[in-house]
């Protein structure tokens, strides 16, 4: 079977968020069994106003969310890429568990690593891993979503 | 293997996922797992990976969408096996 290519500047504009809820700046590596992106949180995100007051630190679902866009949007447009013509199909995340150990300031940069699990009737579970710009951990975990329609 | 046994096989695979516990005391070849047992559609492709583990078979994408209920997987599960 003949697969089609797709470039990573493809997949980040086939996404179906946008600011300020798209948390994917640059895919860096990108292939079956793996993607590699980064994200720089912006010294304006919209819940440093509220989280926490006076104190802003990055949400853990947020970044969770951010190692969902990438770990199972982006890798998941990437392996049913055949399956796509403009637009994305409708997705869900379908459960996650995720450990958090560093905090995320405003302005912090982080890269996520996503490892497919499995992709199997559509659903895809992804080990995820996300480290800050001097590479320490910053959170860990599984996350799991489903294609819903495509 | 006989029916029983791979009720009871299937039963011990479908139980993590089952929200509904009051209907998997009664489990029955009518069970059906999204509307009676309550299993999300996330946890379905769960339980065939799992069923593919215990009983060493591979399910294909036409034999997943019949596995809807107690049933049909246990006729799906029986033609693999003896394939």
């Amino acid at each position: 079977m003949k697969t089609k290519k797709i470039t990573k500047e493809e997949i980040l504009n086939l996404l179906p968020y946008k600011r300020p809820f798209l948390f994917v700046d640059e895919i860096l590596t990108l292939n079956e069994e793996q993607i590699v992106a980064q994200y720089t949180f912006r010294q304006d995100e919209f819940f440093y106003e509220g989280h926490f007051v006076d104190s802003p630190i990055t949400p853990g679902v947020i970044l969770t969310e951010c190692m969902a866009q990438i770990g199972l949007a982006s890798l998941g447009l990437y392996l049913i890429r055949d399956s796509v013509k403009n637009k994305a199909p409708d997705v869900a995340m379908t459960s996650n568990e995720v450990n958090y150990y560093k905090l995320v300031l405003p302005g912090e940069k982080v890269v996520v690593t996503a490892i497919k699990e499995y992709f199997r009737f559509n659903k895809l579970k992804s080990k995820v891993e996300m480290v800050n710009d001097s590479g320490t951990l910053v959170a860990k975990g599984f996350v799991s979503g489903m294609v819903i329609k495509y | 293997m006989n029916q029983d046994q791979l009720l009871l096989k299937l039963k011990e695979i479908i139980t993590p996922y089952v929200q509904n516990e009051e209907a998997l005391k009664d489990l029955s070849e009518d069970t059906d797992f999204i509307k009676d047992l309550e299993i999300n559609s996330a946890n379905l492709v769960d339980v065939v990976l799992d069923v593919e583990d215990e009983f060493d078979i591979v399910i294909e994408n036409e034999d997943m969408e019949k596995m809807l209920n107690v049933k049909a997987s246990l006729a799906v599960i029986k033609e693999k096996l003896n394939a």
